[in-house]
């Protein structure tokens, strides 16, 4: 892989807000006045650019333009935050007075290390020869007409189409008392397409996304763009011959891929470090325990290239890895950022992240999934009597305190004799995160990552994330429909 | 000052060959801190100033629009802001239902009491002071409050400038003060959570610490010991909390984008009934003191007070002047527009009528089924109306309270939830711009073992 010009988003802050190690060090410095146990500058400047069609045409180009600096200060558990939207020299000196006035009483870091200039993050997973917000916007109108136009011809029962573009490229750069001066550029791209089919004066909708840290340019080639419409057409049309979902418990196979959001809701959050440091998880305490069935292994990896959950760099700066979370079924580790592992006397795991420069950062997932299995999936959806194939999902929620989970059904289909029978609409699955994985009983040889589409939200704050799975079997979980 | 740059990227726009549009900048100053026990847990301070544009070209077959924003107000930033955007909006669409309103913009600019210059005083002291109140609040009800989330409290002061090129320009400012409290109950190696939270406009009018505190603690306590309880078909009351996410659902429904776009269950359905005739639903953005109240909506237009359902029967969508145009209808004055977001329709200070009965006597009167105070997940398709979402709640027989139930789902269709509401309770409770009381349906599938 080649090593491009990472260090363009530290050029652009010192070019255009004349940030410099100067300006760095003076800010670091006013933190570190009063003792305090870290500080650090986070430094972003976003611009974003969608097109958006319906009626058959593009009405609207939206642009946006984020820029900010966020000061913070740590002393033991208590993390004091200043931000604002100008960068310049005096917003970052007043935000750093500001940040440390509330976290004065640590010990620890009293000093700046010698930088040396910023560095370059030392992977390199989204290298990319021309920024998305860089295409003409032109370009992005050509293909979502192309998209309406395929999709009315794809099926006559095809009544709307609504399509978007969303282009994205964040600079960062992050400085910190321990040293740490690392800047990097995030592209990300999403192509969403919606249908809305009408047949016997009954409406249903699908949808299908796709996108991650990539060129547009995968995108704009028919091979690029058709699978997605194929999918949304194809999801709309099933789901007009839905029938209603039975309610009651069940055993239930779940489909490769994106159903991996079950893991990310019913596991993944519980095993972020934030929640087992305040000991409110479930899954607090239980380090080298059994939490899933044998067999299960999970793991967060942001170091996929070009997924949209991975980062050469957390927003704290740390380097991204690839983290067991479950191995064959036994707890061995926790996502940490770096406030949470310094608590908890372990290592940082390149999963402290934050919306933007207006938010603290968390411990978050990156590409959450559980890795293969020996079975095959057909045979899996067979081993079945009566029962429910969920195919894909709009979204789930979970409870870290107690571990339930929710998730809704956007694709599901009865199972009956082994065989699956006819797709049901308004399909919800409850259960409890530390039980759901001790009743996984097959694991398919499938897996398989999401289309690049997912967003999780924690305390207020959104960021992309990437979930996967192989097909699995999972005995006896509720199922909550109308049909009782 | 902020009514001028807005002013002025308009008359920048202008000279780099907008046809007309409108400019809105939001201002705003915040201080946030989260207590965990006695300890701080953290303290935010920001200021943010977002400029948001939307400029119209004029071509054959009508407008173009495009939609900017910015955080970058700098030298002469605004003035690439405009030739960007103007630029921008060439490459999109005609549309001959694109534009401005071209009259009634708002003329009167009643007092909202959307702030309290008294509050100006609030410093950090006084949040942590409030948030510790909450905490201690909360762990004094019971010794099985144990751990907590911890307990936050944050005030906003928010001004808004808007201009259009039709001549309109206004602005305001309003406040937002928040309590919240997220306490942890654990027995017998079970852990609840639950959370309380008060907002108001003034500080004055935000329910205590000490009360937020005593109730979320009394939330999370009640769902120890919660069971399963076998799949079935029973009547169901959503309290205030849960009954606003209902209402909030309905609401996406009403909304004009969903109407001309047919992706609301209800698009057809103006003059009709959609609802029992216990349910009648306002929408008011001058109710004084209103989280959703402002003097005139994101276009300029002034807001008012409209009965959406009145006893039932669908009397308004909610719209702006773009969604309103398309359906031959006039504006409702609920254009929302943020800086960074293009504008959009939502319901200003949206509730549905408060019935007679207190939420006891609605469970009393109920014989066998399922109180909701917890709803999760998203389970909801507008454009089918299919509801399916996950719930916690208490399980009653012959009007009594008999234990917590959770790991349930509570499913059916919009359509025949608002038909099935056979009462309303007396208890509207006021948690944001959306407000409900207790609802009690008829009839709904539960899923449990």
């Amino acid at each position: 892989m080649t090593q491009p010009d990472n260090n363009r988003a530290a050029a652009l802050f010192q070019e255009r807000f004349g940030i410099d190690e100067r300006a760095l060090d003076a800010a670091l410095g006013t933190t570190l006045e009063r003792q305090v146990d870290h500080a650090d500058l986070f430094f972003e400047y976003t611009t974003q650019d969608s097109v958006a069609l319906e009626e058959g045409i593009v009405k609207s180009g939206d642009r946006h333009l984020t820029q900010g600096v966020g000061v913070r200060a740590q002393s033991g558990e208590r993390q004091g935050y200043a931000h604002a939207d100008d960068i310049d020299l005096e917003s970052v000196q007043l935000a750093a007075t500001t940040a440390r006035a509330i976290a004065d009483a640590g010990g620890g870091e009293t000093a700046v290390s010698t930088r040396g200039g910023p560095a370059v993050p030392s992977h390199d997973l989204y290298p990319i020869a021309l920024a998305p917000t860089d295409v003409p916007i032109e370009e992005k109108v050509a293909l979502l007409d192309a998209i309406d136009r395929y999709a009315r011809a794809l099926d006559p029962h095809v009544s709307q189409v609504m399509a978007s573009v969303v282009s994205q490229n964040r600079h960062l750069m992050i400085a910190a008392s321990d040293g740490t001066w690392v800047s990097d550029v995030q592209p990300l791209i999403r192509l969403n397409v919606s249908v809305i089919v009408e047949s016997g004066g009954r409406r249903e909708n699908g949808y299908q996304g796709m996108g991650g840290r990539m060129e547009l340019s995968g995108v704009l080639t028919a091979d690029g763009w058709h699978p997605l419409v194929d999918e949304a057409v194809r999801l709309a049309l099933v789901n007009l011959e839905a029938v209603p979902c039975p309610a009651g418990t069940m055993d239930v196979v779940l489909g490769p891929g994106w159903p991996g959001v079950l893991l990310h809701e019913a596991v993944g959050h519980g095993l972020e470090g934030d929640f087992n440091r305040k000991k409110t998880s479930v899954f607090s305490d239980r380090i080298g325990e059994r939490v899933a069935a044998p067999g299960v292994t999970v793991v967060d990896d942001g170091t996929i290239p070009g997924r949209r959950g991975s980062l050469n760099v957390d927003d704290e700066g740390t380097k991204t890895q690839r983290t067991v979370l479950i191995e064959d079924g036994i707890l061995r580790g926790y996502m940490q950022d770096r406030l949470n592992a310094r608590l908890m006397g372990q290592a940082p795991t390149g999963n402290g992240r934050r919306e933007s420069y207006a938010h603290l950062p968390m411990p978050r997932m990156t590409n959450t999934f559980m890795l293969a299995g020996q079975d095959d999936p057909e045979e899996i959806l067979h081993s079945v009597r009566n029962g429910l194939y969920a195919v894909s999902f709009g979204g789930g929620q979970v409870d870290i305190t107690n571990g339930k989970f929710v998730f809704q059904c956007t694709e599901a289909y009865r199972i009956e004799d082994g065989q699956v029978t006819a797709p049901v609409r308004g399909a919800t699955l409850i259960g409890n995160g530390p039980d759901v994985l001790t009743r996984v009983s097959r694991i398919g040889n499938d897996l398989e990552m999401d289309w690049g589409v997912g967003t999780c939200g924690k305390d207020g704050q959104g960021v992309p994330v990437g979930v996967g799975q192989p097909t699995l079997r999972i005995d006896q979980i509720t199922v909550g429909g109308t049909e009782g | 000052m902020s009514l001028e740059l807005a002013t002025r990227a308009l008359e920048r726009a202008v000279a780099a060959g907008a046809h007309s549009g409108d400019a809105v900048l939001v201002e705003d100053e915040s201080t946030e801190v989260r207590v965990r026990d006695n300890a701080i847990d953290h303290v935010t301070q920001a200021r943010e100033r977002c400029l948001g544009l939307r400029l119209f070209v004029a071509t054959e077959g009508g407008l173009r629009q495009a939609i900017t924003s910015t955080s970058d107000l700098a030298g002469d930033a605004v003035d690439r802001l405009a030739q960007d955007t103007v630029a921008l909006a060439r490459a999109t669409a005609a549309d001959p239902n694109a534009g401005l309103p071209d009259s009634g913009f708002a003329l009167d600019f009643p007092e909202l009491e959307l702030f309290d210059p008294a509050d100006a005083d609030i410093d950090v002291d006084r949040h942590v002071g409030d948030a510790r109140a909450a905490e201690a609040a909360a762990r004094a009800v019971d010794p099985r409050i144990v751990n907590s989330e911890g307990s936050s409290s944050d005030s906003q002061l928010t001004r808004v400038a808007y201009a259009n090129t039709a001549g309109f320009a206004g602005d305001y400012q309003r406040a937002g003060h928040s309590l919240v409290s997220s306490p942890i109950a654990a027995e017998n190696g079970e852990m609840q959570t639950d959370y309380w939270f008060a907002v108001a406009r003034r500080r004055s009018e935000l329910e205590s610490p000490e009360s937020v505190g005593r109730r979320a603690a009394e939330r999370a306590l009640a769902q120890l010991g919660g069971k399963r309880i076998a799949t079935c078909e029973v009547p169901v009351i959503f309290d205030p909390p849960t009954a606003r996410g209902i209402l909030g659902n309905l609401a996406a429904c009403v909304s004009g984008y969903a109407v001309y776009r047919q992706s609301s269950f209800l698009a057809e359905k103006l003059g009709e009934r959609i609802a029992s005739d216990a349910v009648t639903i306002i929408d008011d953005g001058r109710l004084p003191g209103g989280l959703g109240s402002k003097p005139f909506d994101g276009e300029g237009l002034p807001t008012g007070r409209k009965t959406v359902v009145e006893n039932g029967i669908l009397r308004s969508f909610l719209l702006d002047h773009y969604s309103a145009r398309k359906l031959g209808l006039a504006s409702t004055g609920n254009a929302s527009r943020s800086a960074g977001s293009a504008p959009g329709v939502a319901p200003t200070n949206l509730w549905i009528e408060p019935g007679a009965q207190s939420l006891d006597e609605l469970v009393q009167t109920m014989g066998r089924g399922l109180l909701v105070t917890k709803l999760f997940g998203h389970g909801f398709n507008p454009v089918t109306g299919d509801f399916s979402r996950g719930a916690a709640g208490v399980w009653i027989e012959n009007g009594e309270a008999v234990h917590p139930v959770e790991e349930i789902t509570v499913a059916g269709n919009l359509a025949d939830m608002l038909a099935d509401i056979d009462a309303v309770g007396n208890d509207l409770l006021w948690m944001g711009s959306v407000a409900a009381p207790s609802l009690r349906v008829s009839r709904m599938t539960v899923a449990g073992e």
